[in-house]
């Protein structure tokens, strides 16, 4: 059973005629920001810069003080990049105590956009599982929570809805990744009331831009892509291969960079979450999010490039 | 989940964290419990005497220390450093016990736990696996960034614990007693073999040999 499709409220009117004013241009909503290239995020009105940083693995270190120093590193310079949405689940060991760790040590609760998940086959302990997590990160409340895998995706989402409806949570979404489950996915975008959506993809992993991508985008839904380098299988897949001549068009000095710009250029695409343990992995990755990305014509060519690797 | 969608997962895709942060857990285990390395060497070399010439005695007083390894590991390794990194090992720590549990009973019920001395092939894949555990094993931290520092050592760590009760179990004369002593440890060391194995840890087939090598003595005449 689908959840109440919402009435038409007015801050999804104005996101659809925001994403209607966006045409089909390249690439829309773009602004440049103290804090490098943000997008705005038509349901709800909130605008976040276009890489954030993932926390699966990278950040399951549990209480090791040299590693947890070292997390402590990349979210610093994270920060110091401009970088505001972190991406975490309870479903992901002690990553939510080391964002924690880290957001206390760097007095950083107020410049983080938190965004965690609810990840429960028994909807009944979601409300508790949700407040230990808060806990963990020591935030306020988060900015968005989301069905992890759309686990029991019903009743989690009528958790976060009433929690939404009484201010607990600012927006609230659903994930999937690695293409898993997209019809469901689709169904939800259509008929449920919803402000982002988290899937897989990247330059090869595209599957999403057939109907999942316009369809978020037409219902002024934000999209988050989640492994934007296959967990690092795709970086190491390119690493040989040089990078073609044109890609200072769009300054892209890496492939990890190249990778990047091909996914945040994408117009219905809110921004990328990059897992990194290296501080200058993550200065690469959000400076990917600066200058120039491609427009249509070069996308296809980045990736037809990639296919031909 | 639909059963579909399984095959669209990867066993890398459970793996949750990084070789690095596997190894450190030893690291910062050792750390914690220096010097007592050196006691639980003591006794390992104990285990291997007792079990080499076994006398009713000796076994009563030290398979209830290898029973206390095992609780010792679901305690301070499994729980305290394992679980926050890997919640599935949460469903292992009561397997733990339950070994600890069968070495008491076991060792001390009904005549204690017999050994067969006299068959030469289990008795040297037997005391093979416990001499194994106690000197080689730790050894093979060698192969990684960490060194000696990372040493999985008997009675403080799991893989060479079970490894070494695989070779208890390959010695019991009582194929039941056997059996029952062998399936807790043997399916650790699957565990451990398919963890290191997605992690590509060097070494991956050393918890996988020792299980079929316990297996194969098990399954040799005792007489
Ligand atoms: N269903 C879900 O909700 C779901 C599923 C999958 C992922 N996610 C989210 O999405 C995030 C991203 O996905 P992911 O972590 O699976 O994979 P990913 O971000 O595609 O890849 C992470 C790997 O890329 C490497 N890397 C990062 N920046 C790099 C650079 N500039 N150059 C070279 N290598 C670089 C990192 O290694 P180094 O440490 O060496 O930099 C890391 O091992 C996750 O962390 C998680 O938050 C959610």
């Amino acid at each position: 059973m689908l959840v109440e499709p919402p009435p038409l409220s007015r801050r999804r009117l104005l996101g659809g005629l925001l994403a209607l004013a966006a045409g089909s241009a390249l690439p829309p909503l773009i602004a440049r920001g103290e804090s490098g290239e943000i997008r705005e995020v038509p349901a709800t009105g909130e605008s976040l810069p276009l890489v954030g940083l993932g926390s699966w693995i990278t950040f399951n270190v549990g209480d090791d003080p040299a590693l947890l120093e070292a997390c402590t590193a990349v979210m610093a310079a994270f920060f110091a990049e401009g970088g505001r949405m972190i991406d975490s689940s309870p479903m992901y060991g002690s990553s939510q105590a080391t964002i924690g760790h880290a957001l206390a040590e760097l007095d950083a609760t107020d410049r983080v956009y938190a965004a965690d998940k609810i990840w429960t086959s028994s909807p009944s302990e979601g409300p508790s599982q949700l407040e230990a997590s808060r806990r963990d990160w020591g935030v306020p409340r988060f900015d968005l929570l989301q069905v992890h895998n759309l686990l029991a995706w019903e009743r989690n989402l009528a958790t976060l809805q009433a929690m939404k409806a009484e201010g607990d949570v600012r927006h609230i979404g659903i994930t999937t990744s690695h293409g898993r489950r997209h019809d469901a996915i689709e169904r939800i975008l259509r008929e449920a009331d919803i402000d982002f959506v988290q899937l897989t993809y990247n330059i090869v992993d595209r599957e999403a831009e057939d109907r999942l991508l316009p369809l978020a985008r037409e219902r002024g839904i934000g999209v988050i892509a989640n492994r934007p380098f296959q967990q690092k299988r795709l970086i190491r897949r390119l690493e040989g291969e040089p990078l073609p001549d044109w890609a200072s068009e769009i300054n892209a000095r890496t492939w990890a960079q190249f990778i990047l710009k091909f996914i945040i250029s994408h117009p219905a695409v809110s921004c990328t979450i990059p897992a990194t343990t290296q501080v200058e992995h993550v200065r690469e990755n959000l400076a990917a999010a600066r200058g120039p990305l491609p427009d249509a014509e070069l996308r296809r060519r980045m990736a037809s490039y990639v296919q031909s690797l | 989940m639909p059963m579909s969608e399984w095959w669209s997962y990867h066993p890398a895709d459970f793996l949750m964290f990084s070789l690095h942060v596997y190894e450190r857990l030893f690291v910062l285990h050792n750390q914690a419990l220096w010097p007592a390395q050196l006691l639980a060497l003591t006794l390992g070399v104990g285990l291997l005497l007792a079990l080499w010439q076994p006398r009713a005695g000796p076994l009563r007083l030290v398979v209830p220390l290898l029973a206390t390894g095992w609780l010792f590991v679901a305690w301070a390794f499994l729980w305290q450093r394992y679980v926050p990194i890997n919640w599935g090992i949460r469903y292992v720590v009561p397997l733990f016990v339950l070994q600890a549990l069968l070495l008491l009973v076991l060792s001390q019920w009904r005549g204690g736990l017999v050994l067969s001395p006299q068959r030469l092939t289990p008795r040297t894949f037997g005391l093979g696996l416990v001499a194994y555990a106690v000197f080689l094993h730790p050894l093979t931290a060698l192969l990684n960034d960490h060194g000696l520092a990372s040493a999985e050592v008997v009675g403080l760590t799991p893989d060479p614990l079970a490894i070494a009760t695989l070779g208890l179990a390959a010695l019991a004369r009582s194929a039941r007693r056997g059996w029952a002593l062998l399936i807790i440890p043997l399916l650790w060391c699957l565990i451990s073999a398919a963890t290191l194995q997605l992690l590509e840890a060097p070494g991956a087939w050393v918890p996988l040999l020792a299980a079929a090598i316990a297996v194969v003595a098990r399954l040799m005449p005792h007489g």
